[in-house]
């Protein structure tokens, strides 16, 4: 007679064993975190959500200050303010994606350790949560863009690549979380990992066109910087938006195709590792 | 037969490592990986030995688990009992889905709700409203479910007042009641309950153990029970299982599996005998403890001990010095370390006895009915003269009392008196 089991555990899960299904069915269970993580982060402050303005509007002053004035890095005749929201805050959900889910299973150990749901949801929630700050943090650079779109004669110019938009976001998502969930994995084993991480990141910034224009790098140098898949997607999204960048379709199929490589590799790795990190966080 | 079983464990084993995760992992990880490719097990899988604590360990590597098997019926109340490190965590954690199994498989129909702790995942910053939702969809919960609920959540956590208020403003007993009150109100078809839950006050954990039997009785519901508290176990189970060095040693009916557990597994309980080095936190130029041991009248040292048992403490030590007399002195403390009772050997040893030198065992014996089925620790004093104290032992002994074996099941464990002289009463009736 042949029995069937709604639950089946076994030493080992076919490294492509993933139970989208499981995710699926907890998804209230994901907007719950992401819940808690909007709710929880400004409670008991005056200034609330405000505070999601505050931190790239003083980055922005300081960029333009350092970045500007001081060391008069090119900013291919956009206004100095708009070009540097620009790249901070799309870099800004990439950066927080990213280090938000590397840490996923040792911070989570505690609750990972009592109850078993599927271990996804919890960078997901990560990933989602941060969408929302960065919604927030695109109406700031929406004013922005609007007062020098209408009130001030300057070289910006809009094109229809602004539908590009979404697009560009859901690949700094899906590249945040999936390097995010490559470090999470292998991090419960080797926690040296976590300290390349905090510099790492920041590090990558200054490799990626987010404070100068890609346009700036000498010819012989751009290749280098064009195998960061980031570039891409941030030069991209300053095309659609001012007008100015370096906009390339191959570097953008290029970047399409990183991401969901390392996407569907943090996925899988992920997956593996969720089996057993309590034997070894 | 096979459509009743709700859980079918077979040749279920977990390794550890041993020692500390870091060094030397890189090259076991390569070592194992090589042995992958050419199609081998993983060498260090042979090497894993029996988990037993008290050895010197002698590879890296542990078996917590070893071959373990077994079957759930539904509606079934299964007690897992076993002493601490034999491995019942480890299944706990193997059931609930929180690690996999190096080697055999766990099946299971239905959803499976583990309760290895109370309100897990709850945030301080967020109100019982917020939590109770959050808690739930961890626990496995639909948000439509719990929305069903929430009265009903509310009404037995008894927190309605504080409903909006972040948990972080509750006491602590205010939180458990919470995360007890969502679990409470889980429904899944196996449930997994871990000894936690017995923490807690008396009225809790009357409703805890109330709620679970509730829950075994009105449904075909499958509980998991874990606990070293035998007591809770009898009350609650219909069959037991007994974990012994990460194996099954015992399986079947719950007053023999107790009786095994109490008869071999268990340490608390257990009659005890220390042998002492010379070192000097016992010798010094007086004496010299050589031993002291606890066990009930008639019986071997590794036996329980029982309410209705006389139980006798004997010391063995040497006296080095002529000039004065030296009499023990036993001072008996609860679990709590209150001082309850002393007993000297001054009452009733002679001093000429108390001044000759040499080798000596002193023994005293304590009347059945005294001791309440708790735990107690013992202070050892040698005193000169009856004035100073030449050696102090702090804690020399610690040892469990378990209750009289017909009432077992009216044992709960804490809030009790730790002794129960049974001195005569005398009744007069006039009328």
């Amino acid at each position: 007679m042949k029995e069937e089991w709604d639950i089946v555990l076994k030493p080992k899960r076919n490294l492509f064993d993933i139970n989208l299904k499981q995710v699926y069915d907890y998804r209230d269970l994901l907007f719950l975190f992401v819940k808690r993580d909007v709710v929880t982060t400004y409670k008991q402050t005056i200034l609330g959500p405000v505070w999601f303005f505050v931190q790239p509007i003083l980055t922005v002053v300081i960029y333009v200050f350092i970045f500007g004035k001081v060391a008069k890095i090119s900013t291919d005749n956009i206004p100095m303010p708009l070009f540097y929201v620009s790249g901070i805050v799309l870099w800004n959900y990439f950066s927080s994606c990213f280090n938000q889910t590397a840490d996923t299973f040792a911070k989570n150990a505690n609750l990972f350790g009592k109850v078993f749901f599927p271990r996804l949801i919890v960078p997901l929630s990560v990933v989602i949560s941060n969408l929302i700050k960065f919604a927030i943090q695109f109406v700031l650079f929406a004013g922005i863009y609007c007062y020098y779109l209408f009130f001030e004669k300057t070289a910006i110019q809009p094109s229809l690549l602004i539908f590009l938009f979404p697009l560009l976001v859901i690949m700094m998502a899906g590249m945040g979380l999936g390097f995010g969930l490559i470090f999470s994995s292998l991090t419960t084993k080797y926690k040296d990992l976590k300290f390349l991480l905090q510099f790492g990141v920041q590090l990558l910034m200054y490799a990626t066109p987010v404070i100068y224009p890609l346009s700036t790098i000498p010819e012989n140098y751009q290749f280098l910087f064009k195998l960061n898949p980031l570039t891409h997607i941030i030069e991209t999204f300053k095309t659609a938006f001012l007008g100015s960048g370096t906009l390339s379709w191959e570097g953008l199929l290029y970047a399409f195709g990183f991401t969901v490589v390392v996407l569907a590799l943090g996925v899988i790795i992920f997956n593996k590792t969720e089996q057993t990190f309590m034997d070894t966080v | 037969m096979s459509k009743d079983i709700a859980i079918k464990i077979e040749n279920l084993s977990k390794l550890y490592r041993l020692g500390e995760i870091g060094t030397g992992t890189l090259s076991h990880d390569l070592n194992r990986a090589f042995a992958k490719l050419r199609g081998k097990d993983d060498p260090y899988s042979m090497v894993g030995q029996v988990n037993d604590r008290t050895q010197a360990a002698d590879s890296d590597y542990v078996w917590a688990l070893k071959d373990v098997g077994f079957e759930v019926r539904k509606g079934e109340v299964l007690g897992i009992v076993g002493k601490n490190g034999a491995g019942k965590s480890t299944l706990l954690k193997l059931i609930s889905q929180i690690t996999s199994p190096t080697t055999g498989s766990i099946k299971a129909k239905g959803r499976i709700a583990s309760l290895l702790e109370v309100g897990t995942g709850m945030h301080p910053e967020m109100t019982a409203r917020e939590n109770i939702f959050l808690n739930g969809a961890i626990l496995g919960m639909k948000k439509k479910e719990i929305a069903a609920k929430f009265d009903e959540i509310i009404d037995f956590a008894g927190c309605r007042m504080y409903v909006d208020t972040p948990i972080k403003r509750f006491s602590s007993g205010m939180r458990v009641r919470l995360g007890f009150a969502v679990a409470a109100f889980l429904e899944p078809e196996i449930l997994i309950v871990d000894e936690v839950l017995a923490v807690g006050d008396a009225e809790f954990q009357k409703k805890a153990i109330g709620k679970m039997k509730d829950i075994s009785e009105a449904g075909h519901r499958t509980v998991l029970f874990v606990s070293h508290n035998m007591a809770s176990v009898k009350s609650l189970c219909t069959r037991a299982v007994v974990l012994e060095n990460g194996s099954i040693t015992f399986d079947g009916d719950v007053d023999a599996a107790l009786q095994h557990y109490l008869s071999h597994g268990a340490t608390d309980g257990v009659a005890e005998h220390k042998i002492f080095e010379t070192d000097k936190n016992t010798a010094n130029e007086q004496v010299e403890l050589q031993s002291i041991g606890v066990r009930s009248k008639g019986k071997e040292y590794g036996d329980p001990m029982r309410v209705d048992e006389e139980i006798e403490i004997q010391i063995r030590f040497m006296k080095k010095v002529p000039e004065n007399t030296i009499h023990t002195t036993l001072q008996v403390k609860d679990e709590s370390g209150n001082y309850i009772f002393s007993l000297s050997s001054a009452s009733t040893v002679a001093d000429q006895e108390a001044k000759a030198t040499g080798a000596k065992t002193f023994t005293v014996t304590i009347p059945s009915n005294f001791f309440n089925s708790t735990s107690f620790y013992v202070n050892l004093l040698f005193v000169q003269d009856g004035k100073t104290i030449a050696l102090r032992v702090e804690d020399v002994l610690k040892f469990d009392i378990l209750p009289k074996q017909a009432k077992l099941g009216e044992f709960m464990g804490k809030g009790k008196v730790p002794i129960i002289p049974q001195f005569p009463w005398q009744t007069d009736t006039k009328n």
